[in-house]
């Protein structure tokens, strides 16, 4: 079972090495948009060495790090299943001996490895050069990094299925994608750190699951944050795997039926 | 003339085929103000932080940035020359294009207008009128004239910078990712120019100077004498580079043969 899913991921990754060039374009994008954020924030703090307990320093990484994640978590798998939906081939895949939408979910994995080894490592180490960045040496915040960094992918990708299903009941829901992407870039903290919001503003986004994406696992590299800080840190993202299903699945058995409806 | 009323049905098409789909267009409407508001969060957001960004003020960037969404709006209501390769290129639209009387360009820019992003001046036209109104500037007649020349200044070199990008697909077949990166350096205008390496305040004037598309001609208007000269040669900069855009799609006219066989 297992075996066949792993199978998705390894052929969506050959299928983005065909196309690497693309990424080559994309790593200067990444810089360009680490640049403007950069010398924005600089700006910002000016002569302040530390706001809101962070230093300018540890802002540069944030920034560096939050866009360089983004290129592993962000796909566009909403955008696929919206067209398998518009386009029908969507009653193909539901006949198939396995589940649709974790078909896309591995796919967006495939995807988000193959950015992650040639787009955010080579990306990290040229913008490590241009921008005075301070990241760990070898250190466990690697790995707990990582461990946070592929929660939040999996959040993202919830929500991205979510954003695609709905094109069962909007006819053109390109629209509703892009806001969607604006909002999570907005929300997620990659724009801004959460902390840096006013008082009343993050309290409602720490009620909602965009943290999970990228302010959690970033924050977790930035601040070196471990233990006790850590483990909560990971347990709001699991919550918000686990709640993120119901919705999921109760769209996707309700909209099943409604195909079935437009087919006949 | 023949031009303008070609421009006019051209419209009329355009108008047919969007409102067909009331929905959608209303979404897009909806999206292209979102898009437009997390740049002002931002702006808002960082200035509870700091009360200037290297001698700018709240309100100076946020007019800055309302200014640079009018040329900019303009130009992508009628630069929508992003899948020029794809469309006109690789499936050959071009030819059609090069049998009618009527300049290529023209043609292109009249069949992939998308009108609607001219919202975005009357966006423009708000926020900045919501920083100019807290920040004490006695506008004259005179500014408005400014205002307008300096827009139009504007999307000259947004488009001249656009026409020199897509004229590449003229010579060579093979696809290129320069637009967007391009695009992605354009977001460097609409901020203060003094914040950036002096490095990337030159690239912004003399090689891609995205500067006179916001910051330059906004900082004029909010009074400010440092880049009098800069902002007022915004209409000339507009000039050479859409000179040079169409200079460059001429002569790759000439050269074109076509990717098909």
């Amino acid at each position: 079972m297992l075996n066949m899913y792993w199978e998705v991921v390894r052929i969506r990754f050959l299928m983005m090495l065909a196309y690497r060039v693309n990424y080559y374009s994309g790593i200067i994008i990444y810089s360009l948009n680490i640049g403007v954020y950069y010398f924005l924030w600089m700006a910002i703090y000016g002569d302040n060495s530390s706001l809101q307990a962070m230093t300018a320093v540890q802002m540069a990484t944030y920034i560096a790090i939050s866009w360089m994640s983004r290129a592993f978590y962000f796909n566009n798998i909403d955008r696929e299943i919206a067209q398998e939906i518009r386009d029908g081939t969507v009653a193909i895949q539901l006949i198939r001996p396995y589940q649709y939408l974790f078909v896309k979910a591995f796919q967006g994995l495939g995807e988000g490895i193959f950015r992650l080894l040639l787009f955010s490592i080579p990306g990290m180490i040229i913008v490590s050069f241009i921008f005075p960045i301070d990241l760990p040496g070898i250190s466990p915040a690697w790995g707990y990094f990582a461990i946070s960094l592929f929660l939040g992918f999996i959040v993202n990708v919830q929500i991205n299925l979510m954003t695609g299903l709905l094109a069962f009941y909007i006819m053109n829901n390109q629209g509703l994608i892009f806001s969607k992407r604006v909002v999570v870039d907005l929300l997620s903290g990659l724009i801004i750190p959460i902390t840096f919001y006013p008082e009343w503003a993050q309290k409602i986004i720490m009620l909602l699951p965009f943290q999970a994406i990228s302010y959690l696992p970033t924050m977790t590299l930035v601040k070196g944050i471990s233990g006790s800080q850590f483990l909560d840190a990971v347990l709001i993202q699991l919550v918000w795997i686990l709640l993120l299903w119901i919705p999921i699945y109760l769209v996707w058995r309700h909209a099943r039926k409604q195909l079935i409806v437009q087919g006949g | 003339m023949f031009q303008i009323r070609l421009f006019h049905e051209y419209f009329k098409q355009y108008m047919k085929t969007r409102l067909a789909y009331r929905w959608d267009f209303l979404a897009q409407f909806l999206t292209n103000f979102l898009f437009q508001a997390v740049n002002l969060v931002f702006i808002l957001v960082v200035f509870g932080h700091t009360s200037d960004l290297n001698g700018w003020n709240q309100y100076e960037v946020i007019a800055i940035y309302g200014y640079f969404l009018i040329p900019w709006s303009i130009f992508s209501a009628f630069f929508n020359l992003w899948d020029f390769n794809e469309k006109y290129i690789i499936k050959g639209e071009l030819d059609r294009v090069l049998t009618r009387p009527v300049h290529s360009l023209l043609q292109i820019i009249m069949e992939t207008m998308t009108p609607e992003s001219l919202i975005g001046v009357f966006t423009g036209v708000l926020v900045m009128g919501y920083g100019i109104y807290h920040l004490d500037l006695t506008w004259t007649l005179l500014d408005f004239f400014f205002l307008v020349l300096f827009s139009i200044g504007g999307v000259l070199v947004y488009g001249g910078i656009y026409t020199i990008l897509t004229s590449i697909s003229l010579y060579t077949d093979s696809k290129t990712d320069i637009q967007p990166i391009i695009f992605n350096v354009s977001t460097y205008g609409r901020y203060p120019i003094n914040i950036y390496h002096r490095f990337i305040q030159i690239a912004l004037t003399w090689v891609l100077p995205f500067a006179f598309v916001g910051f330059y001609p906004a900082s004029y208007l909010l009074d400010k004498q440092e880049w009098f000269w800069y902002a007022m040669a915004t209409p000339l900069v507009g000039i050479v580079y859409l000179g040079l855009g169409v200079f460059t799609w001429n002569q790759g006219i000439k050269r074109y043969r076509g990717a098909g066989n």
